[in-house]
């Protein structure tokens, strides 16, 4: 028993070295390993030291083995096979997968729970595992709904009065969650019903949120589940559940405001989701004016003519996997002296840091990537800035229209520019759904197409100049 | 009802001084971090959270071997647990991998 406790300590301790090494980019991928390993030790030690308060070992060996294998296989294979674009819908997956474990442990012991130990007043050790349950299956089907967005098998769902619904179910479940706690009754079908109805809240909770605010969703729905865990630790008196659940839940909800704050919105507002709604019905300033296209070979030539180069990536270049085509052309560019720089929306792709995984993927060098605060003074200084399907973040109503949803937004000031060429796949507006009068501007110039298509003939047009 | 909660604290105070202590440096070892590590560190936590497997071993190991309920769901929240602290890792070290390169 001693033994368990002090590998738990050791786990705690790597928990928190973890976290720390992975937000600074040099010591990340260690402090993961380091983490990976305190679980690993958690984990076996576990297996062959516990005893439950009574004083019994574990059994059940060939199950408990069995499915650490499975599990452990299935994790392997999905987590390198998924591409990296696919990344964000990953994780949220693996955090359902985590939920509804909690969930599982939660609802069965309810189940275990001994009848003389129902009181008739309030029961903590109750409240304790009923709102593992909740929590846990909230965040498990709010899990699976952001993963099916993000793959986009799942459109944004508006029902009305989403809010007040959602409000009415949340009340329901409370009660229905109070009636064992306080010992009014017990009966087993508050245990279903309180299952079924976090089950669905869940979905009701994600359903209308856009898909656009869904790492903002994975990220809370990530403290969640760390909270749960924690409840789990509670009920087993199991120090390393407790500090790894909490450090996740309180870190995960901070990582969540941050990144709220670097789309300059608030919680509050993703959550209830007026962005969506009000940018629809309000339809910011019409835009006039004509758009002026531009082909591929005056392109090729105004590029390799230039002196400095932005690239602008966006999801549309991710979903397009145009990031190895986007790097020949920087070679191409850089061996004709062009200088060429990557500048990097702090919301750009689907995901913060999103953008850099899959440049990096592509042998983008780190120092290449600037952020905004680096690059937007450079945008005066600079001949031709291309943008690769990002829309919303080169916006300049953010700056200068107080009625357009994404006013207030920091963007990438790429209108400082000489020359401006956006590469879309046609004139549909960006994920906020709203108008950018960048396309109408006298420097920018239009270049239709899928990001890899035209870069590729981009490049073998470069190459023939 | 405030009775009970207070015997439930004071016999739990150790805890309580885990979770609250937890929640300020859980704070503290985040706030930071730079936007563009932002998807794996939430990808590594996400990892760490799957420690909800040692509450899924626990139920396993102590269900009675002829209680087929326990048995199913502890094997399926096993199998889920490991799921996601094995994937949560992996799929970490594959992003971070890629910045590691260029260093």
């Amino acid at each position: 028993m001693n033994i368990l406790e002090i590998s738990y300590l050791i786990s705690s301790v790597t928990f928190i070295l973890g976290l720390k090494m992975l937000s600074n980019p040099e010591s990340a991928r260690k402090g993961n390993l380091i983490a990976a390993a305190g679980m690993t030790l958690a984990i076996f030690t576990t297996i062959f030291l516990y005893e439950s308060p009574a004083g019994k070992p574990l059994g059940n060996y060939v199950w408990i083995f069995g499915g650490i294998a499975v599990g452990t296989l299935a994790g392997v294979v999905a987590a390198k096979k998924v591409q990296m674009t696919a990344m964000p819908q990953m994780v949220s997956l693996f955090n359902g997968l985590g939920a509804l474990c909690v969930a599982i442990i939660s609802f069965l012991e309810y189940l275990h729970f001994p009848d003389e130990q129902f009181s008739d007043s309030f029961n903590v050790r109750l409240l304790i595992i009923l709102a593992g349950l909740v929590i846990g299956s909230v965040s498990f089907s709010g899990s699976i709904i952001a993963y099916g967005k993000l793959e986009g098998k799942i459109k944004d769902f508006h029902f009305p009065f989403h809010q007040f619904i959602n409000l009415v179910f949340l009340l329901i479940i409370l009660i229905m969650l109070i009636i064992p706690v306080a010992g009014i009754s017990h009966d087993l079908s508050f245990l279903f019903i309180i299952t079924f109805l976090s089950i669905v809240y869940g979905l009701f909770f994600v359903f209308p949120i856009g898909g656009a605010d869904m790492p903002v969703v994975i990220s809370l729905l990530n403290s969640f589940t760390g909270i749960a865990a924690a409840l789990g630790g509670f009920l087993y008196d199991n120090q390393v559940m407790l500090t790894g659940g909490i450090l996740v839940g309180s870190s995960g909800t901070i990582l969540t405001i941050l990144m709220c704050k670097a789309m300059n919105r608030s919680l509050w507002n993703v959550v209830i989701g007026t962005w969506n709604a009000s940018a629809v019905s309000s339809g910011a300033k019409t835009t006039t004016g004509s758009i002026k296209e531009i082909s591929i070979q005056d392109t090729a030539v105004l590029m390799s003519y230039s002196k400095s180069v932005v690239i602008v990536p966006g999801y549309g270049l991710a979903v397009a996997q145009a990031q190895h085509t986007c790097k020949e052309l920087e070679q191409l560019l850089e061996e004709k002296g062009v200088e060429v720089k990557y500048a990097i929306h702090p919301v750009a792709g689907r995901m913060p840091g999103h953008m850099n995984v899959l440049l990096a993927e592509a042998d983008v060098s780190y120092d290449k990537l600037l952020e905004m605060d680096e690059i937007n003074p450079e945008f005066v200084k600079t001949d031709v800035v291309l943008i690769l399907g990002a829309n919303d973040v080169v916006n300049p109503a953010a700056l200068t229209d107080p009625s357009s949803p994404i006013y207030g937004m920091p963007i990438l000031e790429v209108i400082n520019a000489k020359n401006i060429i956006v590469n879309k796949r046609s004139m549909s507006a960006g994920y906020a759904g709203i108008d950018n009068e960048l396309f109408y501007n006298d420097k920018t110039k239009m270049l239709f197409g899928d990001s890899k298509k035209v870069l590729g003939q981009l490049v073998n047009e470069i190459k023939t100049l | 009802m405030i009775e009970n909660i207070i015997n439930f604290l004071s016999s739990n105070i150790d805890a309580i001084y885990i979770i609250i202590l937890s929640i300020f440096l859980g704070i503290e070892v985040i706030s930071k971090v730079p936007s563009i590590l932002h998807t794996p560190l939430m990808s590594g936590a996400n990892a760490i959270h799957g420690v909800v497997i040692i509450g899924a071993i626990i139920v396993m190991g102590l269900a009675d071997s002829n209680d087929i309920v326990s048995l199913i769901l502890g094997f399926l929240a096993v199998v889920f647990g490991t799921l996601n602290v094995v994937g949560g890792f992996v799929v970490t070290d594959r992003m971070l991998e890629m910045f590691k390169k260029k260093k």
